[in-house]
């Protein structure tokens, strides 16, 4: 065997308490494709961030054709060493032009002429893996669609200027691209790694990584669980692959409810044309499943919008974007969806809201001193109990919920499990997006999306990782 | 589509130009007599200092901060200028380069404690004011022969403010809008995340745009009291608020990165000529300010409609 492109040997990473990666062993050969698949926050997108120098291993050791680099790694010469990446999340600079983003990734564009040298890169680029895409190079990034964007992003990876083109990660390339393109794509990129060039593949589209790539790489829980040549894999193993739980029973799983009482809520996604519709019964617990970013949130956007004044509450998951007021006190951060009920004319009575904050520091037990103090001196976990107390506080009928325990430790999930039981038995609705197909099994019923679109429904006894896993992955391509 | 998105564009580009024209025109009706090399050459004299300050908040702005300390510093450039530099020119330059290395002290506090530009900028402000009135308590001071020299320049058929202003213009174009380093500069703006990807120090980048402000804030200085021939610490209080009208006026944006170094001017002259039509019209000056915001208003609500037009298309 010839010596590898890449080597990552033992690599960790943790944020905060949460490890993403735990010891990853993962060898690239020079020309091979490979295939990296898992569900959602099994560590790919981390381990492609350390790879690309975005973010620094805590643990571990890269090895980079024959000299070793953990020590001096980082962003600014990862394509000093043939090292590139095409991000999940985009990045090219709106304001710019397309001949300007690629200025940004080569350091050896500058000086008289660079742009006519940039502006030729990226179009024959474009040509070569996308014919006949249509896109002017001297158009601004913001003013492409998303699918072109995507397509220009990719075309500037694969552009060379004087450092050498060892690796390139493509993270669901393909997510924005229609069936053409992709194909146009996922054609490109084998003649690439016939030229010696090494790929890593991530994508939901298991058919794609079968098709398309040597050896298949599945993750899970941080670390990797399979390896092994792409033809040895089928669609079925590969799921299982993912998703096999050693014995990892959702703890404290209450008993599913078959519930007839009158309809909370009927929607349909905006987000597509052809999908189901969801319908949410009083005192039920509906989950939105299926993988990270197909239209759930936009789901519970919608909801909340079309919701009378007063009757939803919506409890979100990133908390530091769109949860807590950074220079409020954990009880001002309580109480601030009830204040209509602590009035007197028009001031709030402070004995009141003291003693609504009070009252939910014990009920729902979150762990401080003082309810006057700040919000941010609280854990992430607690935080994030001092914005369900929110939600529960208020009068609303229905609770949103936007994949609220990210982050949160075990011990405090299963407290908040227990109350969202008690509230829905109580008369609410929950309508819960959710990530971790552990949770489904404290809903009553969910929805799974794909693309906007509502794919599938599944009643509580179906709620299995497999049904999950099979109705989230396409089954086209 | 495309040929209605240019004219869109076009549109845009041309609102700064036009705004202008416009208000050349409203001032020639006031006053004729302007319409003259000696009147324009009077009219647009301040534009000078005005334009370089202008350009000085768009380095910032196009890094998605702002800037509240522009016109007291440069009134302090104005004080140093009309004492250590005519008294010892060598002290002079010295305490001149020490303003630009403070203004790169700015950016590295704002980046690495994460504080927003406004209100470290509004701290430095009461600085610079405080070192002006210390090194020049009374309106006074003398401004080195050259300044004024260059100042009171004459050239034949276009005044000199105007050359001044499109050759500024014109310069910062080619090292903003045209070089690769200027690429780099700008997409911190657009996208400060991807260029940390690519390997960029924002750090540096930042450093390196308010450094420049701090230099083109130096060069307002000194134009400013080559004009004036003495010095005070107020001198400059307003420049602050012409210079981020400047940039808006001129089709910048606040956060995005996206400027235009020949708009920052012409919003400055655009600025400065309101001033005098203000004047003509018999206006107090205690409205001026009221009646540039109604101008810049007016402005960004004809920009803003252009721009819905765009996104229902």
């Amino acid at each position: 065997m010839s010596e590898p492109a890449v080597a990552l040997t033992a690599i960790e990473k943790s944020f905060g308490a949460v490890r993403a990666l735990a010891g990853v062993d993962l060898v690239l050969k020079p020309g091979e494709c490979l295939g990296l698949v898992g569900h959602n926050g099994a560590g790919k997108s981390t381990l492609m961030h350390v790879l690309a120098g975005t973010l620094k291993a805590d643990q571990g050791r890269l090895v980079i054709g024959t000299q070793d680099v953990s020590r001096q790694y980082s962003a600014s010469n990862a394509s000093a060493f043939g090292i590139r990446c095409v991000f999940q999340e985009l990045s090219l600079c709106p304001n710019l032009t397309l001949a300007e983003n690629v200025r940004i990734v080569h350091r050896a564009l500058k000086g008289i002429g660079w742009k006519a040298k940039a502006r030729r890169l990226i179009g024959e680029k474009l040509d070569e893996i996308f014919p006949g895409h249509g896109i002017d190079v001297d158009q601004e990034a913001g003013d492409l669609n998303i699918g072109q964007r995507q397509m220009a992003e990719i075309a500037r990876a694969f552009t060379v200027t004087d450092e050498p083109l060892r690796v390139v990660i493509l993270d669901e390339p393909t997510s924005s691209l229609d069936a053409v393109t992709a194909r146009q794509l996922l054609t490109f990129m084998r003649q690439e790694v016939a030229r010696g060039t090494s790929t890593i593949l991530i994508s939901h589209l298991l058919g794609d990584v079968l098709d398309y790539c040597d050896r298949i790489a599945v993750m899970k829980d941080g670390k990797v669980v399979a390896e092994k040549d792409a033809r040895d894999f089928t669609r079925h193993s590969l799921v299982a692959a993912m998703g096999a739980t050693t014995g990892k029973a959702g703890p404290g799983t209450a008993a599913r409810r078959q519930i007839s009482s009158a309809l909370a809520i009927e929607a349909t996604p905006l987000t597509a044309t052809q999908t189901g519709k969801l319908s949410v019964r009083k005192g039920e617990i509906v989950g939105l499943a299926g993988l990270a970013g197909h239209g759930q949130t936009r789901m519970l956007i919608q909801i909340f919008d079309g919701a009378r004044r007063h009757s939803a509450a919506f409890i979100a998951g990133d908390r530091q974007a769109d949860g807590v007021f950074n220079l409020w006190s954990i009880g001002e951060n309580v109480t601030v969806s009830a204040l209509r009920h602590l009035r007197q004319g028009p001031l709030i009575r402070p004995e009141q809201e003291q003693g609504m904050a009070r009252d939910w520091k014990q009920r729902i037990g979150i762990r401080t001193p003082d309810m006057n103090n700040n919000i941010l001196t609280l854990s992430g976990g607690n935080q994030q109990k001092a914005l369900f107390a929110r939600a529960l506080g208020s009068k609303a009928d229905i609770v949103l919920m936007d994949d609220p325990m990210r982050g949160v430790d075990i011990g405090t999930k299963l407290e908040v499990y227990e109350m969202i039981r008690a509230e829905a038995e109580a008369g609410r609705s929950f309508v819960w997006y959710t990530t971790e197909i552990d949770e489904l099994k404290h809903c009553d019923r969910a929805y799974i999306f794909r693309n906007g679109a509502i794919v599938a429904e599944l009643q509580g006894h179906e709620l299995s990782e497999d049904k999950v896993l099979h109705a989230s992955f396409a089954e086209s391509a | 589509m495309s040929a209605l998105t240019l004219n869109r564009k076009t549109l845009r580009a041309l609102l700064p130009l036009a705004s202008l024209a416009l208000v050349l025109a409203a001032t020639f009706y006031a006053q004729p007599r302007t319409m003259s090399y000696f009147g324009l050459n009077l009219m647009l004299q301040y534009a000078v200092p005005i334009a370089l300050a202008t350009i000085a908040q768009m380095f910032i702005i196009t890094v998605n901060d702002l800037d509240l300390s522009i016109g007291p510093f440069v009134g302090l450039v104005g004080c140093i200028g009309a004492t250590y530099l005519h008294d010892t020119p060598a002290l002079g330059i010295l305490a001149l380069l020490l303003c630009i290395g403070a203004y790169a002290a700015m950016a590295a506090l704002i980046h690495l404690r994460n504080l927003p530009s406004i209100v470290v900028t509004l701290g430095a402000s009461f600085i610079w004011l405080g070192i002006a009135v210390m090194i020049l308590p009374s309106p006074g001071g003398k401004a080195p022969d050259w300044l004024k020299a260059i100042m009171a320049l004459q050239v034949p058929l276009i005044p000199f403010p105007i050359i001044a202003a499109l050759l500024i213009a014109l310069l910062v174009h080619i090292g903003l809008m045209t070089s690769s380093y200027g690429v780099i500069m700008r997409g911190t703006g657009g996208n400060p995340r991807a260029m940390a990807r690519a390997g960029w120090s924002e750090l540096r980048t930042k450093m390196a745009m308010y450094a420049l402000a701090g230099f083109f804030g130096v060069l307002s200085g000194l134009s400013l009291i080559g004009l004036t021939t003495s010095a005070d610490a107020h001198i400059a209080d307003r420049y602050t608020l012409y210079a981020i009208a400047g940039v808006i006026l001129g089709g910048g944006e606040f956060v995005g990165g996206r400027v235009s170094p020949f708009g920052a001017v012409i919003g400055a002259l655009t600025l400065t000529l309101a001033g005098s039509f203000l004047i003509f019209m018999r206006i107090s000056p205690d409205w001026q300010i009221g009646a540039q915001g109604a101008i810049l208003i007016i402005v960004l609500a004809l920009r803003a409609l252009i721009s819905a037009g765009e996104a229902r298309r």
